[in-house]
């Protein structure tokens, strides 16, 4: 449709069509994705088992590799990008983040309080004997 | 969409039409709504998966509130082993870049890139569930299975919800590869393609989360 305007330029949205002269440049895009993501993939393996980085701090930069990877394939991979077709997708899943981070964070936020604040279970079993 | 055409700065230009050019012309014209017909496809599939990924979080959080709750019994750090979990990463990473370059040959409507890149598909991705069965039962024979504690539970419901997915994203793997077979790189199919191809990049981005947050984190030195 209105794909094939020759001023077209820039991101590529989800969807939009692929001319064969952009064959090299999108296999291009593939390759870098792919390299950035081995990249990324290979740092939190290896941190994961270190003992040069300060331990407690492990799962923190795992989370943080892993948003990174993330936005990698999110970019490289699903063309999720700030091109102007792309609004509605960038829009969508943003709310989905939302949902996201209240889900999994207001869970945690909840449940690890309720065990802060019951009874640990050996005392039960122990009143109920 | 309609909400959404406001939001396209150049997405009318198309048709030939300045943004705001008219009501006249938008009727008469209808590319002039800015979007393609593969456009709006995509957004469609990309509500649907972005309700699979809200899906997953609810199963995360699952698994993130029962991590400690062993029961006396095996943890990660006793289960999860470190290179079985690398080489899944790899099957799923490489098979989630032949699947873009297999979208690439459906777009140019090269057979060889196309069906080349989906058999490589295929392969990794079986691959992928053959070694996460392989897993289970494994863990399962040494009496680590999902009965044995709720943070086995959890671990099973989540890594197992993600084997469904793959699983069935192999299914429509061949059935993509037996309609371009049967019917050609018709529009249509090509918007199905462009789905699937969406659908295994998310199991990609879903299983980064997984890999990360539940087997490195779980054998992490605490």
């Amino acid at each position: 449709m209105n794909d094939s305007t020759p001023e077209r330029h820039g991101d590529i949205a989800p969807g939009d069509e692929l001319r064969p002269a952009d064959v090299p440049a999108a296999v291009r895009g593939y390759l870098v994705g792919f390299a950035l993501a081995t990249l990324l993939t290979c740092v939190s393996f290896y941190i994961a088992r270190s003992t040069i980085v300060w331990q407690p701090s492990i799962p923190i930069a795992l989370s943080v590799l892993a948003l990174a990877q993330m936005g990698i394939h999110l970019v490289f991979f699903l063309h999720i990008t700030s091109g102007p077709d792309s609004v509605n997708n960038v829009m969508a899943l943003a709310f989905g983040l939302l949902i996201v981070i209240l889900l999994v964070f207001g869970s945690l936020w909840i449940m690890l309080h309720l065990d802060h604040n019951l009874m640990p279970m050996e005392r039960l079993m122990q009143m109920q004997r | 969409m309609s909400a959404g055409i406001d939001a396209y700065p150049g997405g009318v230009a198309g048709g030939g039409l300045a943004p705001g050019g008219g009501l006249a012309a938008a009727l008469t014209e209808e590319p002039a709504h800015g979007a393609s017909k593969r456009i709006v496809v995509a957004y469609g599939f990309w509500i649907f998966l972005i309700s699979d990924i809200i899906l997953f979080s609810a199963l995360f959080a699952t698994y993130a509130v029962l991590t400690d709750a062993t029961d006396g019994g095996p943890s990660g750090r006793d289960l999860f082993e470190l290179p079985t979990v690398a080489i899944e990463t790899a099957c799923l990473l490489l098979s989630t870049v032949f699947c873009g370059l297999a979208g690439i040959g459906a777009q140019v409507r090269r057979n060889a890139m196309y069906y080349g890149s989906m058999a490589a598909t295929f392969v990794l991705g079986a691959t992928f569930v053959a070694i996460e069965l392989h897993e289970f039962k494994t863990m399962i024979d040494a009496g680590a299975g999902p009965g044995r504690s709720g943070f086995l539970s959890a671990f099973f419901a989540l890594i197992g919800c993600h084997g469904l997915h793959v699983t069935a994203g192999l299914l429509w793997l061949l059935t993509m590869v037996a309609q371009v077979y049967a019917k050609g790189y018709r529009d249509d199919i090509r918007r199905r393609l462009l789905c699937f191809a969406l659908f295994w990049h998310t199991l990609d981005i879903i299983w980064v989360a997984l890999f990360s947050l539940v087997y490195l984190v779980g054998v992490a030195p605490r």
